[in-house]
């Protein structure tokens, strides 16, 4: 870091950016614009779900030559929720989510200049900007995009003939996919080296903050999973454009039998959850870090079990990739196998179970301070226990049997991943906006957008149990094929009414954040009264991120309310006391 | 309810309206500083971004409001919706299953009430007050030993529960003389074929379809001439069933709600499942719980000018396949074993529907 004035252009200081604070806004952004277009698409088939025969000049109006007479056709419906579960997994709660913290967070708080390497951290962002790009362009092809549900499962996925979405729409999904797992991947490399090489004077791994071990960990379930897409996707490209039978055979449709021969798609099912269910907690994990963070600053008390908190990052890190069985139960594979997954994935309830009490320990005899950053991650241990619990039941395979694949199965990991992962973005942006643009989001639109959504998100995923457990299957345009279910229309329509409440809702967040990056109040150097070192570097985040030397790390990052200071934080650049011993 | 619906979103939008008026009243603010200069800064000077102790004190009640609201949620759920589930198990394997659910419902019940009181207690309970310390409390071995320590044992448990109902219900190797069926899917219809007199069912493969032969059986097999292909799926009562599972074009899961039965079908593959009937349609008709049931679909149904609906099992398709995955339907009838035998009977075996 020879010179950290020099000249910037526009394109260098905005575009082609290699800062990582800049790198972390930009995957924000994209993030952003990605998760609109998610919940829109949400909104939409939850109509339909709700009022199947009415029909609605919205639905009109976007879907063009996907409806008729304002009732969306059924193939609509199934490429609607595809990609709705392609957005909101992968590129707003991967690169959203992931990208966005992890970028602005690791140099930050471990006393970096930067990320090890600038250049590959902007390669990692265009590539994630080109996916998002073809997966938006997919949506505009004439078949229309992927509907083969975000499993991809084939054969669906690989004949056009069983659905049309598997024509251009599914190469432009896979083509997507695999610049994005590149991108994941070349960002998680840049992560794991710069949380392993860059850490300033006396930031010892044991003094890292959560959010910093929550990284580290989901940057190498990353780097170990990521690439079994890649070439779950290739093959399937291979199937689908060359004519091998890695997961075809025996296949009779339109009229006529098809050559494959001898492939299985259950092999395609064991490659895709082998990144699959990892991506679960590459996607939890980082929120579970922010919230750490948060509710300790906010509590103004170390976080509960510092030790054993990073014990279970690793356990869970460690379980979830050989899980991923779960979601096989039912799919011919060896019932023995069913056994084996079975016990890994329960095991998994117990340090989920010590995160989740740690959390509640720490609000325990705290001062509670309710900024909005900190309603959403108490939301999230909330939405984060009960969507954990019915993990229990899924996990059983002799329970999964008639739950699998129902609504149960969408309440669950909607709460438990979607709400819970969602609230800790949220509470990551409330917090570290200062951080990124200098200024204050507005305080009262904050209150407003978490009681709103919190509120609308049980209203909509609680009762979606129920239907579940009354045996509706998920993925289904329509439930009035079935008299079974006429008994279910009513929940229905309360779900989607609280559905698009919520979504509604998030235009708050929305005028919140873009009105408050030109018109917030100026932030101060520390405004939330935290220790960890990012708080120590000038609002206005300068290339290099502090101006003379880095401050060194002398203590580890939860020193708040300690008996012996006047102030209730010590932050970590300052000398312990003499006599005083590092908690 | 779409009423229902609209005033939501009329209340939605003015909402937005309301707040979105607030935020653009920011705007240039003219100070004057101490050399009266005059100083410009943005944004109202007296709104304070980080939570003053007002703040903490209604958000910590309405998280306590939260959580009685929550709880109703919760209760409202179990209680009400009750009419809405499954009725009871149909088979006797699927007895097992529905004791297992309830243990671990019961469990996961408790925790859930235990552990959202605390959360949103807590954070009530505590919310901040100026000049109050909070506890230096960083750690507890103990504490983390005990909340390692139960979870383990409990979950022991239900494992060990899980596998033996798991093993129990997918062991099919020593099974005495079942009755073999296949189920075989395809873009969007369900068949099925019996195995006939000498309980074996004759090969298939796709490359066989031709005319009247829509599965595909390989009519070379010596097995295949006593096969019975059939639309409707009868089951006797108290016999255990063996279903073979085929699928011809793309992957289809057999859902079997009632009797707590699913398997997906498989291109290129056989895949199984096995359960005993315990009731005949007949007598799931006139259960409690069904009876419940159907009374609440009928009334919705006749708001609708619908004709009233009756009782039947039936196996749905529960892994998406394609633009009629909603409507891949068979009825399933479950009759006394001496009807069963009858209708049978009156079947066409393969060799004659071929002939």
């Amino acid at each position: 870091m020879s010179d950290h004035h020099h000249k910037e252009t526009f394109v260098t200081k905005y575009i082609f950016s290699q800062d990582h604070k800049m790198i972390s806004k930009q995957f924000l952004i994209t993030g952003i614009i990605m998760g609109v277009i998610g919940v829109l698409m949400s909104m939409l088939f939850r109509l339909q779900i709700a009022w199947p025969d009415h029909s609605f000049s919205i639905v009109e109006a976007f879907l063009g030559s996907h409806q008729t007479d304002g009732i969306m056709d059924p193939d609509m419906y199934l490429a609607l929720v595809t990609i709705h579960g392609t957005i909101m997994v992968f590129f707003v709660l991967t690169a959203g989510l992931s990208g966005t913290f992890s970028n602005l967070l690791i140099p930050l708080q471990i006393g970096a200049r930067d990320m090890a390497s600038g250049f590959m951290n902007m390669i990692s962002y265009w590539m994630f900007f080109i996916s998002s790009v073809i997966m938006v362009i997919s949506l505009f092809v004439e078949a229309g995009p992927a509907s083969a549900g975000w499993t991809i499962y084939p054969p669906l996925s690989a004949l056009p003939q069983a659905i049309p979405g598997s024509g251009m729409g599914m190469t432009l999904w896979l083509v997507s996919m695999a610049i994005f797992v590149a991108s994941s991947l070349i960002g998680s490399l840049n992560y794991i080296v710069t949380i392993l090489n860059l850490r300033t004077k006396g930031m010892k791994m044991t003094r890292l903050p959560l959010t910093m071990w929550a990284f580290f960990i989901t940057a190498i379930i990353g780097v170990v999973s990521f690439p079994v897409l890649l070439s779950a996707a290739l093959l399937l490209i291979f199937d689908r454009s060359f004519g091998t039978s890695f997961y075809l055979s025996d296949i009779f449709i339109s009229g006529e039998v098809l050559h494959y021969q001898g492939g299985s798609p259950v092999l395609f099912e064991h490659l895709f959850w082998f990144l699959g269910h990892p991506e679960v907690y590459i996607v939890l994990l980082p929120a579970l870090g922010i919230t750490s963070e948060i509710i300790a600053t906010n509590s103004r008390k170390p976080i509960f079990g510092y030790r054993a908190m990073i014990g279970s990052i690793m356990a869970i890190a460690f379980l979830s990739t050989i899980v991923w069985g779960h979601h096989m139960f039912i799919s011919g594979m060896n019932p023995f196998l069913g056994s084996v997954f079975t016990f890994t994935t329960l095991l998994i309830a117990i340090p989920s179970a010590v995160k989740a009490f740690n959390y509640i320990t720490t609000l325990w005899k705290g001062n509670l301070q309710m900024n909005p950053a900190m309603l959403f991650s108490i939301g999230l241990v909330s939405t984060f226990i009960t969507g954990g619990l019915t993990g229990i039941v899924l996990g059983d395979s002799a329970l999964d049997i008639n739950v699998h694949d129902t609504y149960f199965v969408v309440a669950h990991f909607h709460l438990v991943m979607g709400v819970s992962a969602i609230y800790g973005m949220y509470a990551g942006i409330y917090h570290w906006f200062p951080k990124m643009y200098g200024r204050m989001m507005d305080k009262t639109l904050g209150y407003w957008h978490f009681w709103i959504t919190a509120v609308a998100a049980y209203g909509v995923f609680f009762p979606m149990h129920f239907i579940g457990l009354a045996g509706l299957p998920r993925r289904y345009y329509t439930n009035t094929a079935f008299p079974l279910f006429d008994d279910l229309s009513d929940v229905n329509v309360v779900i989607t009414i609280f559905a698009l409440i919520g979504g509604i809702a998030q235009i708050i967040f929305l005028v919140n954040f873009f009105m408050s990056i030109y018109k917030g109040k100026k932030a101060e150097q520390n405004p939330w009264k935290s220790t960890t070192l990012e708080w120590t570097t000038p609002v206005e985040g300068i290339h290099g991120n502090w101006p003379g030397k880095i401050p060194s790390v002398e203590r580890w990052a939860y020193d708040y309310s300690k008996p012996g200071h006047d102030v209730d934080f010590v932050p970590q650049n300052v000398p312990l006391k003499d006599g005083e011993e590092e908690s | 309810m779409l009423a229902l619906f609209y005033i939501f979103l009329a209340v939605a939008v003015s909402l937005g309206i309301w707040q979105v008026n607030r935020l653009t009243s920011y705007g240039k603010v003219i100070l004057k500083n101490d050399k009266n200069e005059e100083v410009s800064a943005i944004a109202k000077l007296e709104e304070n971004p980080i939570a003053t102790e007002k703040d903490n004190d209604i958000h910590g009640k309405l998280f306590l409001a939260f959580l009685v609201g929550f709880y109703i949620l919760m209760g409202y759920c179990l209680f009400f919706l009750n009419d809405i589930m499954l009725p009871e198990s149909a088979s006797i394997e699927g007895e097992n299953d529905d004791n297992l659910f309830l243990i671990s419902f019961v469990l996961i019940g408790i925790v859930q009430f235990a552990t959202q009181g605390l959360l949103f207690f807590f954070s009530y309970k505590y919310r901040g007050i100026n000049n109050r310390k909070a506890l230096f409390y960083a750690d507890s071995h103990k504490l983390e030993l005990i909340w390692t320590a139960i979870p383990t044992i409990v979950l022991t448990v239900l494992i060990g529960y899980g596998l033996y109902t798991w093993n129990t219900v997918m062991d099919l190797s020593e099974v005495e003389n079942p009755i073999v069926v296949e189920v075989y899917a395809q873009q969007f219809n369900w068949q099925a074929r019996y195995a006939g007199a000498d309980n074996t069912l004759g090969r298939g493969n796709v490359r066989n379809i031709e005319g009247v032969n829509t599965m595909g059986v390989d009519l070379t097999d010596v097995n295949a001439a006593d096969d019975i292909p059939v639309r409707e799926l009868h089951l006797p009562k108290g016999r255990k069933v063996v279903f073979k599972f085929r699928s011809q074009d793309v992957l289809h899961s057999a859902y079997m709600p009632h009797f707590r039965a699913q398997m997906n079908c498989v291109p290129g593959m056989v895949t199984e499942f096995g359960f005993t009937p315990k009731f005949t349609t007949e007598e799931m008709r006139v259960q409690e719980e069904t009876v419940r049931k159907v009374a609440g679909i009928n009334k919705i149904r006749k708001e609708k000018g619908e004709d009233p609906y009756e009782f039947d099992y039936v196996l749905l398709c529960n892994k998406i396949c394609g633009a009629s995955h909603y409507n891949m339907q068979m009825k399933i009838i479950v009759e006394d074993e001496a009807d069963f035998n009858n209708w049978l009977k009156q079947q066409k075996t393969l060799a004659e529907v071929v002939k």
